[in-house]
């Protein structure tokens, strides 16, 4: 924090997160409300309390809400783990697709779909997730080898490469098989409207997992701000801090990634944002991020959906676009950055 | 590190004898692999043929190969690959973070919306697209610059304002991408993947004098990259011009970039990988200007051979797969703390 800006109390931190939660709750009623069928209101909340099965109640009921709930969970998901990134590798950049679970994930799919011939979108999403574990695993094996043990230039740089080197072996396939580019596009997309119910409960307890998880280490994330030898002294122990929230990081992308595609972008600027306003206190970072970038995220899938009727524009698009003004202007408005 | 003091005239250096061993060996890679290259083809060549034919000695059916068909994509891999290893050093520099290379913050990014745009509206042929890629690029760069600058610039600033703008492009880019004609489309995928065939003198000639101008340039500001190393104040507090220098740093480096991203194409992972490759090869602790280019052009011309004798791809998809098993190796064996 600069030094003419004092974090806000803990009142208003707490009321920010309550009005936050609220904001979160009008976007998912706009989100189930507005779409390419015009739907009145009144309809939109009867139905909603009653299934009734006319033709508004199963859009509603199979295609708005699945994909308002997608959103909340992808974004809650990924604003976490951004955040339990940053704080891990100390880096700024550090984005959850640079840790090597992106790249995990779109090179297991399309593995799966050239050279195991799976075609189904549910045979994918285990491939994706096998897919963002394994290239976590490696990348932490890496990162945290050689004698000096991990540390976040090392963990950060490892991923970067695993990124770039399973990019590469995707590309190359995806170049030299027609069949496998098709089906590959159609899931890079990161677009939340190819997905049910289904496939949402299936990573649904990985991604409950990861947040409890990333929730839980706020304090301990706390103490790793303040170095390696701070923390060390106040009594954490670093190896099994970094294990948790690596695991962290990977259940929450890993499922986001597998039921989404890579959206990018959503996971760096959010937790960034909220540190500006709120200072670096990970106990309130944490359920900030997990608010917020779910509204930011509805809210681009919102537009993207009224904006080009009857096509649609690609949620991950318009988070760019919405976010990185808001995110520049941010970035400007501190007098003082740390560096 | 030794120290050379001559009394008479009395003048002192530091010599490095691993730098200096590391260099040479880069450099006689380097040119063993731009040989190499040309020995790949439509007629096979021996390395003396293509010796003599750049000599301008012996068979003239060879030399005509060697020199008017073979060694204009040879010196534009080369080229390009020193550009994007130098550029790639100087960011990671300026800013501090080992993740900044000009692909991060947005160069590359601003220079592939610009040659898309360019596609769509008709903007196409070969020269429009080596300009609209350059001056893509360099506005990029000005933009990241003057929305960092606040009294003054920081590395971190210009670190978050660059992953914005980087945000914007890439999601500017996609969206034309996803509008455009089928074909329009597939000319600018080939060209955003990196490619090297069908290179001609008009792609060197461009690339040749930027790097004649701007190379001496960033040497000469190379002197001022050690202090800026230690943060703004002390670099200050040691007489270093900071903003001078890192505006000069900047433009530079987002010069080298912009010329070699529109004669090769955005070539993914050179910068990013290069100057880490360097300098954990040369045992520093920022990377080095002379050794990250030749670590660059060796990733651009070995990339550029194995995508040409394994399989037949360009040589963006390749160079992810070269560099990054390198740096994860490096990474693997570093005993040192933030090795």
């Amino acid at each position: 924090m600069g030094p003419e800006r004092r974090p806000p109390h803990q009142v208003a931190r707490a009321l920010g997160l309550l009005a936050a939660v609220a904001a979160l709750g009008l976007l998912c009623l706009l989100s189930v409300w507005l779409g390419s069928k015009e739907i009145a209101f009144d309809d939109v909340w009867h139905v909603l309390l009653h299934n009734d099965g006319s033709a508004d109640a199963v859009i509603i009921h199979s295609v708005r809400l699945p994909r308002t709930a997608l959103a909340v969970l992808v974004g809650a998901a990924l604003g976490l783990a951004g955040t339990v990134m940053q704080a891990l590798t100390r880096n700024p950049l550090a984005d959850p697709g640079l840790f090597g679970v992106s790249a995990g994930a779109a090179f297991a799919i399309v593995f799966s779909i050239a050279v195991l011939g799976v075609s189904s979108l549910y045979g994918y999403i285990w491939f994706a997730f096998a897919g963002a574990l394994a290239a976590t695993a490696v990348v932490y094996f890496l990162g945290t080898r050689g004698n000096a043990g991990s540390s976040p230039v090392k963990l950060t740089l490892a991923g970067a490469a695993v990124t770039a080197l399973l990019g590469s072996f995707t590309s190359a396939m995806v170049l030299t098989d027609p069949v496998a580019l098709n089906r590959f596009r159609f899931w890079s997309a990161g677009s939340l409207s190819s997905v049910d119910g289904g496939s949402l409960a299936r990573v649904l307890p990985f991604m409950l997992v990861g947040m409890v998880l990333a929730i839980a280490s706020g304090p301990a994330l706390n103490s790793l701000a303040l170095g390696d030898d701070v923390a060390i002294s106040l009594g954490r122990r670093l190896g099994p801090l970094r294990l948790r929230g690596a695991l962290a990081i990977t259940l929450l992308t890993g499922a986001a990634v597998a039921v989404a595609g890579p959206i990018v972008f959503l996971g760096l600027i959010v937790p960034h944002a909220v540190r500006f306003v709120l200072g670096t206190d990970h106990r309130w970072l944490l359920p900030y991020s997990a608010v917020l970038a779910p509204c930011l995220l509805l809210a681009a899938d919102i537009l993207g959906r009224i904006m080009a009727r009857p096509m649609e524009i690609r949620a991950g698009v318009i988070v760019a676009f919405l976010g990185a003004p808001f995110f520049i202007y941010l970035v400007r408005r501190r007098k003082q950055l740390e560096s | 590190m030794l120290t050379v003091r001559l009394a008479t005239p009395p003048v002192s250096w530091r010599l490095r004898p691993r730098l200096v061993a590391v260099g040479l060996t880069l450099f006689v890679l380097v040119f063993l692999l731009f040989c190499l290259g040309m020995t790949i083809g439509d007629v096979p060549l021996g390395l003396s043929d293509v010796l003599s034919g750049l000599a301008g000695v012996g068979d003239a059916g060879a030399a005509y190969i060697v020199q008017d068909l073979r060694m204009p994509r040879a010196l534009t891999g080369l080229l390009a690959g020193l550009a994007f290893g130098a550029s790639g050093a100087v960011f990671q520099t300026i800013t501090r973070n080992p993740l900044a290379s000009p692909d991060m913050i947005g160069i590359n990014a601003g220079a592939a919306t610009a040659v898309v745009a360019g596609i769509g509206v008709g903007f196409g042929g070969g020269l429009g697209t080596t300009t609209l890629g350059l001056f893509g690029g360099l506005a990029t760069g000005l933009l990241v610059y003057a929305l960092a600058w606040r009294r003054g610039t920081t590395g971190y600033r210009i670190l978050l304002v660059g992953i914005g703008i980087y945000a914007m492009c890439t999601s500017l880019t996609d969206y034309l991408l996803s509008r455009a004609q089928i074909t329009d489309a597939q000319a600018s995928i080939g060209w955003l993947v990196g490619n090297l065939a069908n290179r001609g003198w008009e792609n060197v000639v461009p690339l040749a004098l930027s790097l004649a101008v701007l190379f001496p340039v960033v040497l000469g500001l190379a002197r001022w990259m050690g202090t800026l190393q230690l943060g703004d104040e002390v670099a200050a507090g040691l007489g270093t011009p900071v903003q001078p220098v890192r505006l000069g740093l900047l433009l530079a480096g987002a010069g080298l970039v912009a010329f070699a991203t529109a004669s090769a194409g955005p070539i993914a992972f050179v910068a990013l990988t290069a100057p880490q490759i360097a300098q954990r090869l040369a045992r520093l602790s920022a990377p080095p200007i002379v050794t990250s280019a030749l670590t660059g052009a060796v990733i651009v011309l070995g990339s550029d051979i194995l995508a040409r004798v394994v399989v037949e791809l360009p040589v963006g998809i390749v160079t992810g797969a070269l560099g990054a098993p390198i740096l994860l190796w490096l990474l693997a064996r570093a005993n040192r703390s933030g090795g």
